[in-house]
């Protein structure tokens, strides 16, 4: 248990130093813009309390909002994310519940589980932000095509972290 | 009373959710009141220090292409000193002291130690603040054109609207003939690119023309450089130009700056406030 809440400590940390130092650099035109930080929601364990599940997505926008320069809107989007995530995790789950040991992981859940969940979850986010960074309904489409780009890459990006850093592991289900 | 207190229990999680969600829209509304200070933005301690280390080692790998635009500023202003230079003599003694002349502008030179150039508002964080005499609302311009207007400032740094956001307004004017017009951001604008609404249509303006900024604008220094016209259209029932140019920065490259303060601007922007105050009391 403890070992779990350092690992999550830590994926915080690492995360969001990863997305200002590193990807916020990363330029490939308006349209693919990367916000892996949001894989901090999407690995949080199965049984995490939803209102710590909230408190924590608040707390991780605020952080990569000070290095953004906006204020609120990455705090708002990670927000909308974790709400929808727990009725995400309750639409996808398995008859008989999530087990203790599960982790919402590709290792863990497949490739299939992993990659419907987090679209949903990275479109949420994606959509939330852009509209609320654009805060106008005149350039609906083309910042339309910002969220469905920037959830590809952001997606794929994700994607291939999974198999940098998790082993692919035995006791798994799909 | 019980009732009440069960039903907060009972709906805790929707309740947190939805105090937290009002938490981000006053947070988010107070950003976009452009006066307001902000506690969460870059100028602050954690942030501002964090990129200042990535500015430095990055500004190191830079220095090569550094060197050769101070070179070239170097050369343009030694131009201007070798071919006035029996002026300047006097004119350089005269400005401090003298009571027909005085300084409008100070320059302070500063460093970008954060930038984006891909977001429908971008922002710089500078490594100057109030200890170093910036102020709301001066003009950042580097040796290529004009770069963008400090908001914010806190001790040691200061956060700036860059000219690639959506909010902000130049006004800049043709240089060969002097027709202005405002110059924003537009959404079909990429990093090397702005749009000049509102050209008059006899203005006789051409692809290629220089733009810089106007003097009617109380924040740049007229005759900054701005960029060249790239293309012209009238939109059908307006009686003007809209203008694309390409902007003469290099926004991904932004390294050195230089921060403007015009000396005059409070009496100035009082006394135009003053008028149109005086004007609104006469109706």
């Amino acid at each position: 248990m403890i070992s779990n809440l350092f690992k999550n400590i830590l994926r915080f940390v690492v995360l969001v130093l990863l997305q200002v130092l590193i990807v916020k650099n990363i330029n490939l035109g308006r349209y693919f813009i990367f916000f892996p930080y949001v894989l901090f929601i999407l690995l949080l364990p199965f049984n995490t309390p939803k209102p710590l599940t909230l408190v924590l997505a608040f707390v991780l926008g605020l952080c990569v909002d000070m290095f953004y320069d906006t204020q609120g809107m990455h705090a708002m989007a990670c927000l909308t994310m974790a709400f929808v995530r727990s009725s995400v995790l309750e639409l996808f789950a398995p008859r008989e519940g999530y087990d203790e040991q599960l982790k919402p992981t590709i290792a863990y859940m497949g490739v299939g589980w992993f990659s419907s969940y987090a679209l949903i979850l990275i479109l949420v986010h994606h959509f939330v932000l852009f509209y609320i960074e654009a805060f106008t309904f005149h350039e609906f489409f083309r910042t339309l095509l910002r969220v469905l780009g920037s959830t590809l890459a952001t997606f794929s990006f994700i994607y291939l972290m999974q198999f940098l850093f998790y082993r692919q592991s035995n006791n798994r289900i799909s | 009373m019980r009732t009440l207190l069960n039903f907060l229990i009972r709906n805790n999680y929707y309740l947190l959710f939805i105090f937290l969600q009002i938490m981000c829209i006053i947070l988010i509304s107070k950003n976009r009141n452009l006066q307001s200070t902000r506690i969460l933005n870059s100028s602050n301690a954690v942030a501002a220090n964090t990129f200042k280390t990535i500015a430095n080692t990055r500004e190191y790998l830079a220095l090569r292409e550094e060197n050769q635009m101070l070179a070239k500023e170097n050369a343009s202003l030694l131009n201007i000193i070798r071919s006035r230079s029996y002026e300047l003599i006097h004119v350089a003694s005269l400005v401090q002291n003298d009571t027909l002349y005085k300084q409008k502008y100070i320059f302070n030179s500063a460093k970008v130690i954060n930038n984006s150039t891909n977001l429908r508002s971008n922002y710089l964080t500078l490594n100057v603040g109030s200890q170093q005499g910036i102020t709301h609302d001066m003009a950042i311009i580097n040796s290529e054109g004009i770069v963008g207007v400090v908001k914010d400032v806190s001790k040691n740094f200061s956060s700036a609207l860059s000219i690639l956001h959506k909010d902000v307004k130049v006004t800049c004017m043709l240089k060969k003939n002097g027709f202005y017009g405002p110059l924003s951001w537009e959404k079909d604008d990429d990093y090397s690119s702005a749009t000049i609404s509102d050209m008059p249509m006899h203005s006789r303006i051409k692809a290629g023309d220089t733009i810089v900024t106007s003097a009617l604008s109380s924040i740049f220094p007229e005759g900054i450089m701005v960029g060249y016209v790239k293309s012209f259209e009238r939109k059908s029932g307006d009686a003007f130009y809209t203008v694309k140019i390409n902007l003469s920065t290099n926004f991904k490259k932004i390294n050195h700056v230089y921060v403007i303060k015009n000396v005059f601007k409070n009496e100035q922007d009082s006394l135009e406030l003053k008028s149109q105050t005086h004007d609104k009391d006469d109706k």
